[in-house]
């Protein structure tokens, strides 16, 4: 049983025909070969996951591929300049130093996107409230909250 | 060799590795796949505890996809996994070691024991066809509880375990104890859990294995801290074969905090079946699977007493522990609540005399092992526990009490076996109280009252030992294994340097720190140095990284290795510039003829050794790569004081932790900005302990009833405050760098001081006690109890 | 998890004719479904994607009622001027389930059709005394949630929309259980057309409402009304987050909270 699927992911047409029970994890990890997105848990809860849809966080292991069809996906891939630079988020948490082991990163970066666009002016308790969907078990989260307040201002700009 | 003339060091220099994590090209081991890949799926028991009566595999095997399955039975000639660390017990004997098979054989001791493993093409069908695997158990009663385990009656777990004890341990002088105890004037006592714990790094543990039939050789990606300890306990001990034959890489490894240290059953199956099979077979633990197999930490029972006199000076400390071992000994599961526990129970005070009693035991429990801290998080908090009702119980101000017993005259030899070197307790603790404004809680605690909220302030003036570990002092205590670390340093022929180090940095930041020391002391750009840990196949032979160790043992061992590569390019130097070698300074990156202007770069001096025209190659052989292997003379004693404050909804039973403040020695520092980030996730793991994460076991059927992040809290960006961070420096005497390590200093005095807080709370509601986690739950129950 | 076939419905009918033929399962948002088939805890034969099913969406104000569509995303209703103006409660109520993630994919349909014990759009329903509209018929609050993960709905029956009728006072307070973050206890207080209105979730096997709360609120519409009413254990949960006397106290404290809330 499978899929047709036709979508965008950074930018980028793509086709596919995936078996109806593929999650968008694993169409992204495995077919496209989009590794920077990572699965840390099965209930939807650590949102390393966490990727763009339709310019909204959502978290790609608790979704089937097939919901995305027709959609726009960008993931932390699709985020740096083709020369390299860097976006001001991805700037920003190497300047706070927001990341130690960097598996739950791409989820965070994702999700601070998605953060920042509804609350631009976001204080750090509105956002380590709307963090509530990313886990990080390494940084006690003061700097990734302190990297997205300067990546929030930084895309300000 | 001082922080300030180094260049980089002592700068918050931004890592060179989030490059690659920022962009998702990391590569962590479930990234990795090989050609023709297989998939594994383990199959594990839903029972607490059962004989395994007969596994029917047919209809497995036949399934669709399927291309291997194993159990028990089929791993022939490979032994057990062994445990790292022999304590021997107040009789004299050795522990009990009962075997720990791969896959289960005769019996199931935990839920989660895996019991068969299904290869197939594609991880659906590995799954699938586990399903069509038929065990018929015998289940059996079971235990959980490691005092319940050990009283009579309890369920039997190992024939070679009667009782289900591992082994009786005890460090001190309990004639000298008890004496002291008779002429206290007063004794404060706790009793404590320390609550089960599950390490959770947010990466699953990956294997993928392969078997080159050309070279007879295998190649294991893991996640693992410390790739040579893995080879070389799954060959040596496990399968029999030269370790020369297993490469082992753990490539980026997301997160570990001691859970990824281990030898793993998992880890031999794959390697083994991917000869058999002769595929490559990859795993990725599941969450849900993690619970119930990665090594727990904790779960200790303790009552402890403190003899004081009439004005609060310690006299002596008593300490009887039982420690759960889980269903089997993992890698160094015995020395967690013994060698790393009994010997930290002085903490910062001059405590006389001590005597810690341990008793560990068997349960249907996952093992339990190092997790953050590793036994000096449930010292810290016997100390603290103790410290602070003591000051309860004799009315004296908790900063008082401290400073009444803080050690002052260093090196000073504690009585449970450990020297500190040095130490200045009364600056961290000072700093700590200014940062805290310690002097103004009063009037906070009535403007909450005034909001009908409960405020508390708790102190944790802790200590800790790491930078594991002088080899013949841990082998004295029982350890089979060195405890020294490599490092190499080779330049290349254009001046850029290579370094390769037996530590591995798995979110700590070596690439960048281990590359501000190199930078330092050769004057070159941190661009032109490259630091490769994780792979056996490039490394030399270290111990890896825990225990906090990198910098002081690995970072020595590549200070020692720069000092070998600077003596051989003053001769090299002295060659080339005509000048005699004693003449020769090497400084800012220059090797200059003393009282001259007349020099050479580093670099040019290094292709002089690559390219060697002019050359003394008669006495001094070309090229400049070096190795030096370091074994430390002595733990590190990092320590400082940690305060919280904390207000409680006395009708919800909520606790918040509205402050937090960490003052501490880590003796020299590197990066201030990684050294912060490292206190940050220790503190927040403490407050995790504290006041969230709760591994239940269900006492009857030995079901894991916390199985998930449904039911097992972990601490998000909410559930914390922003951490006050300062420092004091007194260096380490004992390392080139004067480095003491911080890893895991916030796990380690955290706790003690966030329940502190709770306990001073909740003190003026007439609860006395709490134990961890201090859930709402179990605050408000504790507030109705104080009422009736 | 276990394969299936996955049919996309482009009306409400042809949805209901679609899971009348294959016995199969709507899917909404999937934050609960996706997750239990991940489990295999659900094995649904075929599933039928109501996402591109327009009749589906919006949020509209008819008449006294607030009208919100069944494929509307929690964030939806969540960032909504018109919620946030006319029903504000149940703006913040969306605002706080799950995470942002969880909000921009979770649907009011897909929370109502589960009936999660935990959830919190239940509690809403219930103590705003809602009608859910399927298509087949209107089913009022108090006859749609029967049990735990149990509904009055029909297997073939879709939810369409929920009317909501704007109260004159309403406020809802949640408790979390920290691990799932779930309501341990949620209790949605509403002064309605009908009367004073207490609905709570989290502490039984499904949403109920609270009558001695509603009795003494109707008489006096106070915190300290409300946190004088002692609910007892029975018939409350009970498990390792928190007992069932611990509960029934929390449904005190927290519709107090709510009743101070609701201004």
């Amino acid at each position: 049983m499978s899929v047709q699927l036709s979508l965008t992911v950074n930018g980028k047409a793509v086709k596919a025909d995936v078996d109806e029970r593929t999650l968008l994890v694993e169409y992204l990890r495995n077919q496209l070969a989009l590794t920077g997105t990572h699965v840390g848990c099965d209930t939807g809860q650590c949102g390393a996951c966490t990727v763009l849809v339709d310019g909204r966080a959502v978290k790609s292991c608790n979704m089937l591929a097939a919901q995305v069809n027709g959609g726009k996906v960008q993931t932390i891939e699709g985020l740096a300049a083709a020369d390299g630079t860097l976006h001001p988020m991805q700037a920003a948490f190497k300047e706070c130093h927001g990341l130690q082991c960097g598996f739950c990163t791409p989820g965070m970066v994702m999700s601070a996107l998605d953060l920042v666009a509804r609350h631009p002016n976001a204080d750090e308790k509105k956002i380590r409230e709307e963090l509530e969907g990313n886990l990080c078990r390494c940084t006690g989260y003061q700097n990734i909250v302190r990297a997205v307040k300067t990546g929030a201002a930084a895309m300000a700009k | 060799m001082g922080a300030n003339d180094m260049g980089p060091v002592g700068q918050s220099i931004r890592r060179k590795e989030d490059s690659r994590f920022l962009q998702g090209s990391g590569q962590y081991t479930d990234d990795v796949v090989m050609p023709r890949q297989s998939y594994g799926f383990f199959l594990r028991s839903p029972h607490a505890h059962a004989k395994i009566r007969k596994i029917d595999t047919a209809a497995a095997k036949a399934a669709p996809g399927v291309v291997a399955v194993y159990t028990g039975d089929d791993l022939t000639g490979v032994n057990g996994l062994p445990c790292g660390w022999l304590i021997t017990g107040t009789d004299s004997k050795p522990m009990n070691e009962p075997p720990h098979p791969v896959l289960a054989q005769g019996k199931v001791r935990h839920v989660g024991d895996p019991v068969a493993l299904v290869v197939a093409e594609s991880a659906h069908e590995a799954k699938d066809a586990a399903e069509a695997i038929s065990v018929d158990y015998d289940v059996l009663p079971s235990v959980v509880n490691c005092v319940d385990a050990l009283k009579a009656g309890a369920p039997q777990i190992h024939d070679g375990a009667p009782g289900n004890k591992c082994y009786t341990w005890a460090l001190g002088d309990k004639a000298a104890v008890d004496a002291a105890f008779a002429k206290a004037a007063h004794v404060a006592k706790v009793d404590i859990v320390n609550n089960r714990l599950i390490p959770n790094a947010i990466e699953p543990r990956a294997v993928n294995a392969s078997y080159n039939r050309a070279e007879q050789a295998y190649t294991l990606y893991v996640s693992n801290q410390n790739p040579h300890v893995e080879r070389l306990l799954m060959t040596a001990f496990v399968l029999g074969l030269p370790e020369t034959k297993v490469r082992v890489i753990a490539p980026d490894v997301g997160g570990g905090f001691g859970s990824k240290i281990y030898l793993y059953a998992e880890d031999v199956a794959l390697v083994w079946a991917s000869k058999q099979a002769n595929r490559s077979i990859k795993w990725t633990c599941e969450r849900g699977e993690a619970f119930v197999s990665d090594a727990h930490g904790r779960d200790h029972v303790t009552h402890a007493e403190l003899a004081c006199d009439k004005d609060g000076k310690f006299l002596a400390m008593r300490v009887i522990t039982t420690a759960n071992m889980g269903a089997y000994l993992s890698t160094f599961a015995s020395c967690i609540p013994t060698i790393l526990y009994a010997t930290l129970l002085a903490g910062q005070y001059t405590t006389p005399v001590i005597y810690c009693e341990v008793t560990a035991s068997f349960t249907n429990t996952v093992p339990v092992d190092a997790y953050r801290g590793a036994g000096r998080p449930e010292a810290t908090y016997v100390v603290e526990r103790l410290v602070h009702q003591a000051a309860v119980d004799m009315n004296i101000p908790q900063d008082e009490i401290r400073r009444r017993n803080f050690i002052r005259k260093f090196p000073y030899a504690t009585p449970v076996a450990l020297t500190y070197d040095t130490g200045n307790y009364d600056a961290t603790l000072d700093e700590a109280m200014k940062m805290a404004d310690v002097a103004g809680f009063a009037a906070r605690k009535a403007e909450s009252a005034k909001r009908g909220k409960l405020r508390g302030l708790g102190y944790s003036s802790y200590i800790e030992a790491c930078g594991l570990a002088p080899s013949n002092v841990a082998g004295a205590l029982g350890a089979r294994a060195g405890l020294f670390e490599a490092g190499q340093v080779r330049v290349n022929p254009t001046g850029g340097v290579t370094i390769f180090t037996g530590s591995h940095s798995h979110g700590q930041g070596h690439e960048t720190t281990f590359a501000q020391i190199v930078a330092g002391r050769l004057g070159i750009d941190m661009a032109n140095i490259e630091v490769v840990h994780g792979d056996t196949g490039r490394i030399p032979f270290g111990m890896g990284t825990y225990g906090s160790r990198s910098l002081s043992v690995g970072g020595t061992a590549i200070v020692k290795a720069l000092d070998k590569v600077i003596a051989k390019g003053r001769k090299v130097a002295a060659h080339v510039l005509e000048a005699a070698e004693a003449d020769i300074e090497f400084k800012d990156g220059k090797f200059t003829v003393a009282g001259t202007d007349r020099s050479k770069a580093f670099a040019e001096i290094a292709l002089a050794a690559y390219v060697p025209h002019n050359y003394p190659l008669d006495t001094l052989e070309p090229g400049l790569d070096e190795t030096a292997f370091y074994d430390p003379t002595n733990f590190t004693y990092p320590a400082g004081t940690h305060i919280c404050e904390v207000e409680i909804d006395p009708d919800t039973g909520l606790t918040q932790v509205l402050a937090f403040t960490a003052c501490d020695d880590f003796g020299n520092i590197i990066n201030p900005m990684i050294v912060e980030g490292q206190v940050h996730g220790g503190v927040a793991q403490g407050l995790g302990q504290a006041l969230l994460e709760s591994c239940v076991y269900d006492p009857d059927s030995g079901q894991l009833l916390s199985g998930s992040y449904m039911d097992y809290a972990m601490p998000r960006a909410d559930d914390i405050p922003s951490i006050k961070v300062g420092t004091k420096v007194t260096p380490c005497t004992h390392n080139p760098l004067g480095a003491k390590g911080c890893g895991e200093a916030g796990a380690i005095g955290a706790p003690a001081a966030m329940m502190n807080a709770v306990h001073d709370a909740l003190l003026g509601v007439g609860v006395k006690d709490i134990q961890m986690p201090a859930s709402p739950h179990r605050v408000w129950r504790a507030i109705q109890s104080a009422k009736a | 998890m276990y394969s299936f076939e996955l049919k996309k419905a482009d009306s409400v009918a042809n949805a209901a004719a679609l899971l009348s033929q294959t016995k199969g399962k709507p899917l909404a948002g999937g934050q609960s479904l996706v997750a239990a088939m991940k489990l295999r805890l659900a094995q649904p034969g075929t599933l039928v994607d109501l996402s591109g099913i327009a009749e589906l969406k919006g949020i509209r104000k008819e008449g006294e009622h607030l009208v919100i569509g069944a494929m509307t995303r929690h964030a939806e209703v969540a960032a909504s001027k018109e919620v946030q103006s006319i029903i504000p409660a149940l703006a913040a109520l969306a605002e706080g389930i799950g995470d942002r993630q969880v909000r921009n994919m979770g649907t009011i349909g897909g929370a109502l059709a589960n009936n999660d014990p935990a959830a919190c759009y239940p509690a809403a329903v219930l103590g705003l005394n809602a009608t859910v509209n399927t298509n087949k018929r209107k089913i009022a609050a108090d006859d749609f949630f029967k049990g735990m993960y149990a509904t009055a709905l029909a297997d073939d029956e879709i939810i369409t929309s929920v009317s909501f009728p704007v109260p004159k006072k309403a406020a809802y307070v949640k408790f979390v259980q920290p691990a799932s973050r779930f309501a341990l206890v949620g209790v949605f207080v509403a002064q309605t057309g009908s009367g004073v209105r207490v609905a709570v979730t989290g502490a039984g096997a499904s949403v109920f409402r609270a009558k001695p709360l509603e009795d003494a609120l109707g008489k006096s519409f106070t915190a300290d009304a409300a946190k004088a009413v002692k609910i007892g254990a029975s018939g409350l949960n009970n498990d390792i987050h928190g007992s069932a006397e611990y509960r029934g106290h929390l449904i005190s404290v927290l519709a107090a909270r709510a009743v101070a809330a609701a201004g």
